[in-house]
């Protein structure tokens, strides 16, 4: 388990890590997570090397909603995603200052293990990415590192069928599922994110390589997911936003102190973000003054 | 932007140019054809001389085991056996440390404990040391790579003082407890196919090595962020998902080892033992064909010269087989991947 201990994750740096039932299980009072709220990020500042990506972002993720983060490329909408379940732990030199609770517990903490975070808040990746092996194993793959026991062809059925994606594959499970289309691949990675049924699911623009009707077969998707799924969501589509989010927080990129810094501009529910933003930046934002 | 007033610049190649692309065109295709009729010609040239060889004595040459001048009998069995075995064992070996090491290159380790270290030091994004991590790994690749340029003699002398000696103690005390196994059958006395493989193992490293990391290093990271992000540990990632998807690479890596062991000579005339014999313990002092050419050739007559050519048509052979069978490997390896 702790065998993906990273030297370079400093808040991660040589320490028994827990299991993940541990983490299951949390620890109501010792974060500040109240009510509803399974993720609470807070990020002071954020750094990649010397390059300050992000700073002053406090996003609260309400359990069983949608939250979505708009903003302009290069805003750090990934970078904060990718926050919530340590996958920038993978990048040398990342660091924050801040914590990011999860069910009340700080998953920074260094007694925390982030595969085991990893495996309660999964990830669809901006860009499709399958295994270079059979659909069917594609989507088993992260069944069988939980040790799943029981029918991994049931799941594998299921979690393809809430992609949208059982009908077009169901001939050709032994098929690579790097032969699909663009689209196709994307929904496959879906479907193997859903598999392993995460308590959170990040989403990092999962329909960017979609067309318009599967785009919305994986709208529909999140909506019925979220009774079961807490979901945050990066997009670049506004409409998409405000079709399925609960939530919305705007992020921008503050170039005044030299750098290109991004923060959190507003964030509120998507009905008062799109119908009634405060900043200035917001309203300038989603009148598409600039992009 | 070109308005219509200007004059125009374009204009067909002169005759000069499609002339010199026509020659360059020629003396492409006459060097790529100089190369086959090359080794056609050495193909044939060996045939040849081995031919008388191969009339008189046949496949007996093949399957006999006994190579003695004075009773006229000469057979290449336990030298055959000695390639194959030495270089299965050696490829296995370097295979087995050459992957680990293109994995723990690849994978980053090293710069990711020089940055480590610098930044407990506060260094690690000061102008003189930011590139240190990478500068460190780009010196221990190339490391490995200089192990490709150390001549084998050197090798060979390496073996004998240094690798001998050390593996004869274990080696001894592996043979007096578990002789009952064919493999530990006989003790070590000096060279043998053990140092042979061993010291083979270390020459195919650099090859295995470097195109095994450039298989993975090939591998898209947004494959290994999957994979992290699904939950694997880093040892489940190398193994479920990076390992598969650079195998072709890492076997074609492997492959080219192979034909190299299987060819190289003078590290293991020194190390093998010249011996004539067939035994399947690691200890056992054997032969390689082309140990045995390297030790024959000098005081050949027309006769041996013959036999020699013959059993270094073998060699050819194995090679050739070996390969051919590689690149089917390899080519269902690179189908299963594109097929769409
Ligand atoms: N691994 C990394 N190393 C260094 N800098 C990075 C890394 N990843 C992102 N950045 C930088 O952080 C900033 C935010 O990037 P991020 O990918 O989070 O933007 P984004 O809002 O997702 O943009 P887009 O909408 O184009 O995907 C960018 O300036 C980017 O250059
Ligand atoms: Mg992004």
């Amino acid at each position: 388990m702790s065998d993906i201990h990273n030297p370079d994750a400093h808040i991660s740096a040589g320490h028994p890590k827990s299991s993940p039932d541990q983490i299951r299980a949390g620890h109501p009072k010792s974060g500040p997570a109240n009510g509803d709220v399974i993720i609470d990020c807070n990020l002071h500042e954020l750094y990649y090397g010397q390059f300050k990506a992000v700073r002053d972002t406090h996003i609260p993720i309400r359990k069983n909603k949608i939250t979505a983060f708009i903003g302009p490329s290069g805003c750090g909408k990934s970078t904060v995603l990718r926050c919530l379940n340590r996958m920038n732990d993978l990048v040398r030199g990342f660091r924050f200052d801040g914590h990011v609770h999860f069910q009340g517990r700080n998953i920074y903490d260094r007694s925390i293990d982030p595969v085991a975070v990893r495996r309660h808040i999964g990830m669809v990746f901006q860009q499709p990415n399958p295994f270079n092996m059979s659909i069917y194993n594609n989507v088993a793959f992260g069944l069988r590192l939980n040790g799943y026991k029981g029918s991994i062809a049931e799941r594998v059925e299921q979690a393809l069928r809430r992609a949208a994606l059982w009908d077009e594959v169901k001939d050709k499970l032994k098929q690579n599922g790097l032969s699909l289309s663009g689209g196709q691949q994307q929904r496959l990675c879906i479907a193997r994110a859903v598999a392993t049924e995460p308590k959170v699911l990040l989403m990092d623009e999962p329909c960017s390589a979609l067309d318009p009707i599967a785009t919305r077969r994986i709208e529909e998707l999140m909506t019925e997911l979220k009774q079961r799924f807490t979901i945050a969501i990066v997009t670049h589509n506004l409409q998409q936003a405000q079709r399925v989010a609960d939530e919305t927080g705007f992020l921008y990129v503050d170039t005044t102190q030299g750098g290109r810094t991004g923060y959190l501009v507003e964030y509120g529910s998507s009905q008062q973000i799109f119908q009634d933003p405060r900043e200035e930046p917001t309203k300038q934002y989603i009148r598409g003054e600039f992009s | 932007m070109s308005t219509v007033e200007e004059p125009v610049s374009a204009r067909p190649p002169t005759a000069g140019e499609y002339a010199a692309n026509g020659a360059f065109r020629w003396s492409c295709y006459g060097f790529g054809a100089l190369v086959v009729v090359l080794l056609a010609y050495i193909v044939l040239e060996i045939f040849r001389l081995g031919w008388p060889a191969m009339q008189e004595r046949g496949l007996a040459f093949v399957v006999g085991t006994v190579w003695d001048p004075n009773r006229n009998e000469f057979g290449i069995l336990p030298e055959i056996w000695g390639t194959l075995y030495s270089s299965l064992l050696g490829i296995l070996i370097g295979s087995v440390l050459g992957v680990a090491v293109a994995i723990f290159l690849a994978e980053g380790f090293v710069a990711a404990g020089v940055f480590w270290v610098l930044s407990r030091f506060g260094l690690q994004y000061t102008r003189l040391w930011s590139h240190f991590p990478e500068q460190v790994e780009t010196f221990v690749k190339t490391l490995i790579q200089l192990l490709a340029a150390i001549p084998s003699v050197v090798y060979g002398l390496w073996g004998i003082f240094v690798v001998i000696p050390a593996i004869r103690p274990m080696c001894n005390w592996i043979h007096e407890g578990l002789s009952g196994i064919p493999f530990f059958s006989t003790a070590l006395s000096g060279p043998g196919i053990l140092p042979a493989a061993i010291v083979l193992a270390i020459m195919v490293l650099p090859i295995i090595t470097s195109i095994s990391y450039e298989a993975l290093v090939a591998v898209p990271p947004k494959i290994r962020e999957a994979s992290f992000g699904l939950g694997a540990t880093r040892w489940e990632t190398i193994l479920g998902v990076l390992l598969p998807t650079a195998a072709p690479g890492i076997f074609g890596a492997i492959l080219l080892a192979f034909g190299r062991a299987l060819g190289e000579t003078m590290a293991l005339a020194m190390l093998v033992g010249n011996s004539n014999t067939l035994s399947l313990s690691l200890f056992s002092p054997a032969n390689t064909i082309a140990a045995l050419l390297a030790n024959n050739f000098g005081e050949a007559g027309d006769r041996e010269v013959s036999l020699l050519m013959y059993a270094a048509l073998v060699l050819l052979i194995i090679t050739l087989v070996v390969n051919i069978l590689g690149s089917l490997v390899l080519q269902k390896l690179v189908v299963k991947e594109g097929k769409r």
